[in-house]
């Protein structure tokens, strides 16, 4: 099923970034250099707060729909805002490669992603430039490893109980 | 014990010598049965559940309990209520050894004993990997009657010394398993498998 | 038997608050507190700016993670001046259970069981979101029956009127009123029952699945709901005398934690902190989700942004909820209480026995699970604490590829430094009480 809306024209853009569709909400699609840029635009545009900013790691499913000009890498930046004066959200999503894990952070735009981000450097090995404080926040601090990756094992012990797949 | 048959029709008035001799570690278990008070340890949904014990409805102050001491100095019984993470076991572990001996543990839920529903790299499996439980009380989370009967359990084998001896021999924990009690709405009477110690016995 | 030499001792080396020395002047503005920047003109304009004390005047002291008031096990750093509090810094963690790696392993039936544990002050919340992200996925969303909506939307309030309830015992036992901890627990308990009656469980429910709920309402459910809502107004207007109108819980909270509304929507927060600055926004009513829009109720903000504010509007929310419950009631169609697709809700036990087709749907939905087409959805809605959102990813396949709850707590807890900074110790234990964290959606 493809989310894609793409008149045969042009693209959909938003501030110069490509949008797609998903169940009805806009999703913009930038690149890492073009990031910032864009975030400080729609903080101009009324989305003074940022809801949630998450990552994904794609390493077991390569096949997802993106709008052309796109390129998928590893992870995937969530950025979930949302514009009180209108009542509207809006997604973006930035595509982030393995050898590479390094995003610019918007400490400076929205102070309450500080924890958000620092979360995803725990659990996903991402890091952000300009965060004040890029330290774990749920893991021990001499813990090895990003448990949220995908080829990060859940560390299930066995358990000798019929019919239990936990 | 002396002479006391008569006290439970008469008061003191039915007691036939002036004085009652008995053995100090007698007195010594029963107040320490009566009077346990916990350490905080509420770490999640259980310590919700917890409260909720100590609530007008549940009421563990008929027990004696009511009062949770948050220092570990002054805390008998330590309920481990809630999951226990990778952070918090160092600290699960320092609380415990700050605590004066004697001490029991309570592992409610089945967090605390196992590990629960959250079999992974994040939830230590059981506490009784780093601190010796006395009684398991399963539930996720466990209902105060559950709660009620561990406590209660704890209490009679305190009362009983049996706990006392068998911490002597091997330094372990009781290893008490009990059964979950479902939520009721009505009161629920629980028979604790051993008669109370006779007042007229010797 | 054990020995003081053998304890580790947990050290949390960099997440831990460190002297003024050793950190960037960014990060010590973040501990300060500060959230808005100001151009460079009026920094020019103010001149010189007092300077905090130096080092070896002030003291660094740990409050928690093992604490009887910090709500959990929150763990707060905090530098001291005397009993004046200049740098706060929250360590999280401790109480982190993976839920979001255990919620890739576990079928979408089962998602709600590990969902609801998170925030498990208001567990039929976490079930609610993370139903309707799996109902959009699926494209039901709007086909879900009437009396499924409606239900959904009374427990949705109940457990709306439990959690304030919760946060009025504990805002009272942490500022010295003990007898509201019991008074708060008499009335939680009420509605405890009706949960037990209606789910089976006290706590951690998973009744709000994805198509519906779990099973219908008992026999007698009006009457249990009814005598709740004639029992609380008496009990709150009694509240209201012990504490509202008290000059000593006036003094403890009016003007500690202040924030204004620039800095709470900066840092992201909602709920009851975002609207006791003067936003009024609310999910229900700005972008309504299940009936919120066929039903009447006020949005109550304050004006302050003061710990009083937010426990004003708690105590009234808790009103509001009373309204809004009431209006279920006239409100409640008879009808199925969950889709009566075959590919997503398991068939009526007793057709099992006739239908081969239903047992085959039975098994595979509870052993393999129903399958999620392709795609990603972000659904919010507004819980006790404020906005909590789920974002799930689908692969297509019976699990969720990627899912992350989107806790309010955890972004709340961003605005402590702020509320913190130049009051006293003991309103720092105010000002963590009137957020009412949930140290289980925090660290999820």
């Amino acid at each position: 099923m493809s989310d894609l809306e793409v008149t045969p024209e042009a693209q959909p853009q938003l501030h110069g970034c490509p949008l797609s569709d998903s169940r009805g909400q806009t999703v913009v699609h930038p690149t890492r250099a073009q990031y910032v840029a864009l975030m400080k635009k729609l903080l101009d545009d009324g989305y003074v707060m940022c809801s949630d900013l998450t990552a994904t790691d794609y390493l077991t499913h390569s096949g997802r729909t993106l709008p052309e000009g796109i390129e998928a890498e590893r992870f995937e930046i969530v950025v979930n805002l949302t514009a009180i004066a209108s009542r509207d959200r809006i997604r973006i999503r930035v595509q982030v490669p393995e050898s590479d894990p390094i995003i610019a952070s918007l400490f400076d735009l929205w102070p309450g992603t500080e924890a958000m981000e620092r979360e995803v450097f725990d659990m996903f090995g991402l890091s952000f430039d300009g965060h004040p404080d890029l330290t774990r926040i749920l893991m021990p601090e001499d813990w090895d490893g990003h448990p949220l990756r995908k080829d990060y094992s859940i560390g299930r012990i066995p358990v000798q109980f019929k019919g239990s797949n936990s | 014990m002396g002479v006391v048959r008569n006290v439970l029709d008469d008061g003191l008035g039915g007691l036939e010598h002036n004085f009652v001799t008995g053995r100090i570690e007698d007195l010594v278990k029963w107040s320490r049965s009566r009077s346990s008070w916990g350490a905080t340890f509420g770490l999640a949904c259980c310590a919700i559940e917890m409260m909720g014990t100590g609530g007008p409805h549940y009421d563990i102050a008929r027990f004696g309990m009511e009062v949770f001491r948050a220092s570990p100095r002054q805390a008998d019984i330590i309920i481990v209520a809630g999951r226990v993470s990778q952070k918090m076991a160092p600290v699960l572990r320092q609380v415990y050894d700050q605590m004066m001996e004697p001490k029991w543990v309570i592992s409610m839920g089945v967090c605390a004993s196992s590990g629960g529903m959250f079999n992974n790299y994040a939830i230590l499996q059981g506490v009784d990997q780093i601190v010796p439980v006395d009684v398991y009380a399963p539930g996720c989370p466990p209902t105060p009657e559950t709660l009620i009967h561990a406590i209660e359990t704890l209490h009679q084998q305190i009362e009983d010394g049996e706990i006392m001896r068998r911490r002597a021999k091997s330094g372990a924990g009781a290893n008490i398993h009990i059964t979950e009690i479902p939520a009721q709405t009505s009161p629920v009477s629980v028979s604790l498998g051993r008669p109370a110690t006779s007042w007229t016995s010797s | 038997m054990t020995s003081v030499e053998n304890v580790f001792r947990t050290h949390e080396g960099a997440q831990e608050m460190r002297p003024r020395s050793e950190i960037s002047a960014k990060e010590i503005l973040r501990e300060v507190g500060s959230v808005l920047r100001m151009s460079e003109a009026e920094v020019a304009k103010l001149g010189q700016m007092p300077a905090d004390a130096d080092e070896d005047q002030t003291m660094i002291i740990n409050m928690g993670p093992q604490h009887p008031s910090t709500h959990g096990v929150l763990r707060l750093m905090l530098e001291l001046q005397g009993e004046k509090v200049l740098r706060c810094k929250p360590i999280i963690g401790y109480l982190h259970t993976g839920m979001e790696k255990t919620g890739e392993e576990l079928t979408y039936m089962q998602g709600g069981t590990n969902v609801t544990r998170m925030d498990y002050l208001s567990p039929l919340n976490n079930e609610l979101v993370f139903s309707m992200a799996v109902e959009k996925l699926l494209g039901i969303e709007n086909d879900i029956p009437e009396r499924a909506v409606w239900m959904r939307m009374l427990l949705s309030e109940l457990n709306r009127m439990s959690s304030h309830l919760l946060f009025l015992a504990s805002n009272g036992m942490d500022l010295g009123a003990v007898s509201m901890m019991l008074y708060g627990w008499r009335e939680r308990e009420e509605v405890l029952r009706f949960f037990q009656k209606v789910t089976g469980l006290r706590m951690n429910h998973n009744f709000i699945r994805p198509g519906g709920v779990a099973a219908d309402l008992p026999p007698g459910w009006r009457d249990d709901v009814l005598t709740i809502l004639e029992m609380l107004p008496g009990r709150l207007a009694e509240y209201d005398i012990l504490m509202t109108d008290q000059p000593i819980w006036r003094e403890r909270l009016q003007g500690v934690g202040v924030i204004t509304a620039d800095e709470a929507l900066a840092l992201g927060t909602s709920g009851p902190i975002l609207r006791s600055t003067g936003v009024a926004w609310d999910l229900r009513r700005d972008q309504p989700y299940l009936h919120y829009d066929e039903v009447e109720f006020d949005v109550i903000v304050g004006s302050y942004g003061d710990a009083f504010d937010r426990y004003a509007i708690r105590i009234n929310e808790i009103r509001e909820s009373i309204r809004i419950v009431h209006q279920v009631l006239d409100a409640m169609p008879l009808g199925d209480y969950r889709i009566q697709n075959k590919k997503v809700t398991p068939p009526p036990r007793a057709r099992i026995d006739e239908s081969m087709e239903a047992l085959i749907h039975h098994f595979k939905i509870f052993t393999e699970g129903f399958k999620v087409p392709e795609g990603e959805v972000y659904v919010a809605i507004e819980s006790p604490r404020g906005e909590i959102g789920c974002y799930i990813v689908s692969d297509g396949g019976p699990k969720p590829y990627r899912i992350h709850m989107r806790a309010p707590s955890f972004v709340n807890i961003q605005a402590l430094p702020h509320m913190m900074r130049g009051g006293l110790v003991a309103d720092a234990v105010a000002v963590i009480s009137s957020i009412d964290p949930v140290l289980g959606e925090v660290d999820r």
